[in-house]
């Protein structure tokens, strides 16, 4: 008998020799599952982490995000005397967003941010958390409710002078207007006195869209089932936010969010135009209160090549849908006829 | 350049071999001294700004009607209706003519406030439309915008809950439709007139019609009285439709027609001599030709299917007119005559044509033999004005491999209507008689339609029927390099070379025949003086 065989043998021998059977009469314990909110993610911000996590970055993803999603970044010099910590309130509409964002911030902050990310989505298995805490820094952000855990990890990775990436809305846009922003941001620039950069990201969704199961091919999918489509992406960043004296949580959220928008104004038509235009509801960022067709529609071709949109009426949201004419940071080309 | 406009050629010593499709191939055959080969016009010019022609008919449009920017308002039903995956052929480079046309008129909608806007593919018994096909036919934005909310429909001729019965026609006819379009506002129609038979009140009365409906022309006497499809005023085929889209029209259904023409532009610049006369094929084109055809017959069925099906024609827009049916589709027809049509002085014995592996039924699937027998004896033999090519009496022969093979999903019911019917007969009253109702009441050949992406169960019979009035009129039909048991299946006779074919038409019409090859694709219509 040679070992393995002895080996299958004792495998196939009966208690004690072999392993015992489970009574079916007794509960069998859940394996204890240190995922999602519970995960020890201290490990990625060692040094050895971190060492790697900045050759991936460097080396692997910035190459990478360059290739599909080659950037124009705007507004960086609003960064320039910023220190750390720093929060950085953005939109959501990609997988593509926190690769981009991150492989775009300047490099005294690129190395040291954190970013939040879904509990339930990118922390529910061992590997996919490992995965994420590694390469991207992540950390677990309870979405569907208040959790106190989740802030209090932030704020004291805030704290310990960590800048930290957040999407306000708390998942990707299902029909390509942003949804209402959630208070973390405020709260945690409240709690730790960091500023918060509103950021815009502008086209990741034509890249790499947000997939339906319920829809596949569709709720506003526009690349659906085709993989990934090379696009230009624009990052655009405002001036950092502080709470005013006296401001709460609510008022806070409300003025990222609207700084949010101005900057998807400026995005689509120019510093000026984006200033002028009058809150009358067509909202750049979140699109028309109409049906979800119209809304659809609103957001223009999936390539910009078409001249001129028609809904909704305000010169910004129409530029919006025609990004491709852009041909500077703030500046439209004239268009014979329209 | 101005294109050349159609061609008949006498052939003579000097005269090359002539290009003939077979199925997913060519070969070039050598056609008797004195024997004629109609060419087709040259593509016409491209417009030049389709989009501006497109927005300039919406808003100068023919006939009794509105421009489209005064038939929308807030608070309307609007439902726009399109041409489904039979046309074009083979499908269009994108953008198609219905995304551009389709664009405009959401555009229109969305600036008028419309919020209820249904489409609706207008699809009669074909099968439903894959999403990769309504995506090519729409473009992604508009999928996009209406397929997710469920607002992007392909017509169901068998549901009871979304029909309507409009009345019966003063030849007691019945019009049943689409309720959701029957009931609109507006009802929007796009069509793609690729040839003469296509749009004016088919698209309506047709396209969105159940069985009850469409059996009263889609039926052996109705085709055989149709002289041509192509004709619409010889076409009993026509004359129903357009009874019944009078009929459509009396009830209150609000119709603007958006019909589109394209040119003949029907190959990649990689296959152009497939579009060129023979003696005017360059070095370039011999030896596509030669390394083409060789690399097709070593390629195995399936390969050379898909790399066929996966070509798509670079067709242009030639011009788009909106407005009220009647008065929009005569303007179409001039279009579409304009770049079609070839005249074509008297009959002949025999005509010849190569046919390709493409028709209405089979794009992005297989051309089985009922469909090779529609798209000679229905189609090609139709291409006419006047009197038909071929004299009565006399012989067709139309070159094809004719394998029995079948599409278990998009065509069930050939299968069994091969098997069965054929088997039985081959005269379409017979069939019509006997045959078609159990077909076209099967349950599970409707569930497959309604829920599948199956022809309708009574679709082969239709097939069958359109080869009516050319069965009735020739005197034998010789499938050249055809399988032999399928051909016999379908009555008529297998031939393996040009020469046994000639000599097997002899038999019929005589020792010294008149011969008339059809130069197609492209498409053109012998006007047959």
């Amino acid at each position: 008998m040679n070992v393995n065989e002895a080996m299958r043998s004792l495998g196939r021998a009966r208690f004690p020799l072999g392993a015992p059977d489970w009574p079916a009469g007794v509960d069998r314990p859940a394996p204890e599952r240190k995922v999602g909110l519970d995960y020890d993610h201290e490990w990625s911000r060692r040094y050895p982490a971190r060492l790697v996590r900045a050759a991936i970055l460097d080396n692997v993803t910035r190459p990478l995000a360059h290739l599909v999603a080659p950037a124009t970044i705007r507004g960086d010099e609003h960064l320039r005397h910023l220190e750390a910590p720093v929060i950085f309130a953005a939109n959501h509409a990609s997988h593509l967003d926190t690769p981009l964002l991150l492989t775009t911030l300047p490099v005294r902050f690129r190395h040291r941010t954190v970013v939040g990310a879904a509990a339930d989505y990118f922390f529910d298995r061992p590997w996919k958390a490992a995965l994420w805490s590694l390469t991207l820094a992540a950390i677990p952000i309870e979405r569907s409710r208040v959790n106190r855990s989740s802030a209090d990890v932030a704020a004291e990775l805030l704290a310990k002078k960590w800048n930290l990436v957040i999407f306000p809305e708390g998942g990707r846009t299902p029909d390509g207007w942003a949804q209402a922003f959630r208070g973390g941001a405020a709260y945690l620039a409240l709690r730790t006195g960091a500023p918060v950069v509103p950021v815009y990201l502008h086209g990741t969704r034509r890249i790499l869209p947000k997939h339906d199961d319920q829809h596949p091919g569709g709720s506003g999918t526009e690349n659906a089932g085709r993989g990934l489509r090379r696009a230009e992406v624009t990052v655009m960043y405002g001036p950092p936010l502080s709470p005013a004296e006296g401001e709460n949580a609510r008022r806070f959220g409300v003025r990222i969010e609207r700084a949010v928008e101005l900057l998807a104004r400026e995005v689509a038509t120019d510093w000026w135009t984006a200033r002028r235009a009058s809150d009358d509801g067509d909202s750049a960022l979140h699109g028309p209160e109409a049906v979800p067709w119209r809304r659809a529609w609103a957001l223009g071709p999936p390539d910009g090549t078409r001249e001129e949109r028609s809904w909704p009426a305000s010169p910004f949201t129409r530029a919006k849908r025609s990004p491709r004419r852009r041909t500077g940071p703030g500046r439209l080309r004239s268009t014979s006829g329209s | 350049m101005t294109p050349r406009p159609g061609f008949v050629l006498e052939v003579d010593g000097s005269t090359p071999p002539t290009l003939f499709w077979k199925g997913e191939g060519f070969t070039l055959e050598r056609l008797p001294e004195g024997s004629r080969v109609i060419y087709a016009p040259e593509p016409l010019d491209a417009l030049k700004d389709p989009v501006g022609a497109i927005r300039h008919a919406l808003e100068h449009p023919l006939g009794d009607s509105a421009p489209l920017s005064a038939l929308l308002r807030p608070g309307m039903k609007l439902t726009i209706c399109f041409d489904d995956v039979s046309l074009p052929l083979p499908p269009m480079e994108a953008p198609d003519a219905r995304q551009m046309v389709i664009e405009e008129v959401l555009d229109a909608a969305a600036t008028a406030g419309v919020d209820d806007v249904v489409l609706i593919a207008a699809l009669a018994l074909h099968r439903r439309m894959t999403e990769p096909e309504l995506r090519h036919a729409l473009g992604d934005r508009v999928y996009e915008a209406f397929a997710p909310h469920g607002l992007l429909t392909q017509h169901d001729a068998e549901d009871p809950e979304n029909l309507v019965h409009l009345g019966k026609t003063s030849e007691g006819e019945d019009v049943e439709i689409n309720k959701r379009a029957a009931t609109s506002d507006l009802l929007v129609y796009v069509n793609i007139s690729l040839v003469a038979m296509d749009g004016g009140h088919k698209s309506v009365a047709t396209g969105l019609a159940s069985y009850k409906s469409l059996r009263h022309h889609h039926n052996p006497t109705t085709m055989r009285h149709s002289k041509s499809f192509m004709d619409a005023p010889s076409s009993a085929l026509h004359t129903s439709n357009w009874r019944m889209g009078r009929l459509i029209a009396d009830s209150g259904v609000k119709v603007f027609q958006i019909e589109t023409t394209l040119n003949t532009d029907t190959f990649p610049s990689q296959f152009a001599f497939l579009q060129r006369r023979e003696w005017e094929w360059t070095l370039r084109d011999r030896a596509t030709y030669t390394a083409t055809a060789a690399a097709l017959d070593a390629t195995p069925g399936r390969l050379a299917r898909q790399i066929f099906h996966s070509i798509k024609a670079p067709h242009a827009l030639t011009s788009v007119q909106a407005g009220e049916v009647e008065a929009v589709h005569e303007q179409s027809l001039v279009s579409v005559w304009r770049q079609q049509g070839v005249v074509v002085e008297g009959q002949s014995d025999i005509v010849t044509m190569g046919l390709p592996y493409i028709c209405p039924y089979n794009v992005n699937s297989i051309m089985n033999p009922i469909l090779v027998a529609c798209l000679g004896l229905g189609y090609f033999f139709n291409l006419y004005r006047g009197k038909p090519l071929v004299r009565e009496g006399g012989v067709l022969i139309m070159q094809h491999p004719t394998k029995p093979d079948f599409d278990p999903a998009f065509h069930p019911s050939y299968i069994d209507f091969y098997e069965q019917v054929l088997t039985e007969t081959t005269d379409p009253t017979e069939m019509h008689k006997l045959y078609e109702e159990s077909f076209a009441t099967d349950p599970w050949y409707i569930h497959l339609y309604r829920t599948g992406h199956a022809y309708h169960g009574v679709h082969p019979f239709y097939m069958w029927y359109w080869c009516a009035h050319a069965l009735e009129h020739l005197g034998r039909v010789i499938v050249l390099g055809g399988d032999p048991k399928a051909v016999r299946r379908m009555g008529f006779s297998p031939a393996s070379t040009m020469a046994d074919a000639l000599e097997m038409a002899k038999d019929v019409v005589g020792p010294s025949p008149t011969l008339t090859h059809l130069h197609a694709p492209p498409i053109m219509l012998a006007d047959v003086q």
